[in-house]
């Protein structure tokens, strides 16, 4: 899922110290799992706004929600009578969320309350890693299911490079080496021989490099809506 | 094996002799005297020079410029390209420059990490990595076409290199398979890594002649003089997939301070003269770091000058 972390309260004080109605809108999904933008999260940054505000003397109304989702429009919609009543929202959602909120309500002023950082996995309570890094083509079938691309720190599909030292990466004794894990892998597997072929330039167009990217699904656009599914 | 390139290093290992390579790095300032000046001092005691690619990160006088400075004093550049600043359009277009110049050696890195260097906070390419690099100008070389198959008029004439660190991890048979891959990606020349420990070349040097790729490329043994105790620690300790053993760090600590550079002197020329009888070792390459002045005295001391003339 998306991982994103709490901005710090000094920047979003500074962002809406000139407002007095203040929205702060959580996310139910991937900020929600990593603690950064769900119910919890919202209440927390919001009783800080109130504290702020009272301290400074100023008048203010400070009201917290969630949605479900901020990157279905169905969702925001729900949205909408507290938004118009706001004069300006914190949405503490992904970056996708802040994006289509704000798309929404094109009329209201809408602050980021989060840092969105990767698609990642919960290591542990408050660890949070990065697995994918949505190359849009996915070669972990030849890679022992790890990837190189979010993984190497060169995204090197021929590694490991010279800086691999006991299974660490040269940027850091706390990064380990991606190249070393996949050969651990292949080794596991009995399939080091995958690793002598070099692999070719790779196609960096379904990347980010392609520019902004969009899918379409004609399948899914010719069918019906099925009961039960996310829009139900 | 036959030369394929006008590339005099080439030519003199074609020849079954043993090749030197030395490298300059360019300063960190528009001082293109400083690189005639590093060429000068050891032209005649190699058989091409390495420059460096913005090495460890640090922003210097570009590779190639320097390379076309060399050239026209007379040397054979071996032009250091790394993919780290660099996408497939801007180093293609580079080779295309340096061999319109006459530069025909190269050897392909993927480059350190930019977090070592002077300017931490900038984005990275890694577009291709060094095995892609070598068959890109592998593709321009032989078959005349760019990598987006595009057929050109004049092929760019360039000796292959590559690089490969023996001592890296996560073993000495991955660093002889990764070694193999590189020379089947079209790696005819390496420049290894910095030897210090001796054994461990030799067994990846075992495997490298077993597997026959020793057979397929020239391994030029990578050498650098310790300037004093305190850089062979730094080496030791603070630069990746380097492998420093105690015994020579011990060595280093027995003589006094003053004396401690010639001691490195004589260390190196040891392990050139240990390293000439390992099977499969085609050459030297000498990396004197910031002491190109001392590469002559290795090259005398290890036996190998004059230096053959084709």
């Amino acid at each position: 899922m998306i991982k994103a972390t709490p901005k710090p309260l000094e920047e979003i004080i500074n962002y809406v110290k000139d407002f007095n109605k203040i929205l702060v809108a959580g996310c139910d999904g991937c900020v929600t799992v990593c603690e950064a933008g769900g119910m919890k999260e919202a209440k927390v940054l919001g009783s800080a706004l109130r504290l702020y505000f009272t301290q400074a003397g100023k008048d203010h109304e400070v009201v917290e929600t969630t949605v479900t989702r901020q990157c279905d429009k169905e969702y925001l919609a729900e949205l909408k009578d507290m938004v118009e009543n706001a004069d300006a929202v914190v949405s503490i959602a992904c970056g996708c969320g802040i994006q289509y909120l704000t798309e929404m309500y094109n009329d209201k002023i809408v602050f980021p309350g989060v840092d969105t950082h990767f698609m990642g996995i919960n290591a542990d309570r408050g660890i949070f890693e990065e697995r994918c890094a949505g190359c849009g083509q996915c070669v972990l079938a030849s890679t022992g299911g790890i990837c190189p691309i979010a993984r190497c720190s060169k995204r090197m599909l021929n590694g490991p490079c010279g800086g691999s030292e006991a299974g660490k990466c040269e940027i850091s004794k706390d990064t380990p080496c991606g190249w070393h894990l996949i050969y651990e892998r292949l080794e596991k597997l009995g399939q080091v021989d995958r690793f002598t072929q070099p692999v070719d330039p790779k196609n960096w167009r379904t990347s980010r490099d392609g520019g902004p990217r969009v899918i379409i699904r004609e399948d899914l656009r010719k069918a019906e809506p099925q009961h039960g599914s996310a829009h139900s | 094996m036959e030369p394929k390139t006008p590339s005099r290093l080439e030519k003199i290992m074609a020849a079954g002799q043993l090749g030197v390579t030395s490298e300059v790095g360019p300063p960190r300032g528009a001082d293109g005297a400083e690189i005639e000046h590093k060429g000068h001092l050891i032209k005649d005691y190699v058989d091409a020079v390495n420059v460096t690619d913005n090495q460890t990160s640090v922003v210097r006088l570009c590779s190639l410029a320097s390379c076309i400075r060399l050239k026209q004093m007379g040397i054979d550049p071996v032009l250091q390209m790394t993919t780290r600043d660099r996408n497939r359009i801007a180093m293609q277009s580079d080779i295309l420059g340096a061999a319109s110049f006459g530069i025909h050696n190269m050897l392909c890195l993927t480059g350190d990490h930019q977090t070592f260097g002077d300017h931490p906070m900038s984005a990275n390419v890694f577009d291709l990595d060094s095995v892609q690099l070598i068959q890109t100008v592998k593709m321009m070389r032989d078959e005349g076409k760019l990598l987006s198959g595009f057929e050109m008029k004049v092929r760019p004439q360039i000796f292959i290199g590559a690089a490969e660190n023996p001592f890296a991890g996560p073993n000495v048979e991955l660093r002889a398979l990764r070694l193999g891959k590189k020379i089947a990606a079209g790696a005819e020349f390496i420049q290894t890594q910095c030897i210090y420990n001796i054994p461990k070349f030799k067994e990846w040097m075992k495997i490298a002649v077993d597997k026959g790729y020793a057979e397929k490329a020239y391994i030029m043994a990578g050498i650098t003089p310790f300037k004093s105790l305190g850089m062979a620690r730094y080496m030791k300790t603070k630069v990746p997939g380097m492998d420093v053993p105690d015994n020579l760090i011990d060595r280093l600590k027995g003589v006094p301070k003053e004396k401690q550079a010639d001691e490195g002197i004589k260390m190196a020329i040891e392990m050139m003269q240990e390293l000439k009888e390992v099977p499969g070792v085609r050459g030297f390459h000498i990396m004197a770091i910031e002491w190109e002045e001392k590469v002559p005295e290795l090259v005398k001391g290890a036996g190998l000058y004059p230096r053959p003339q084709v």
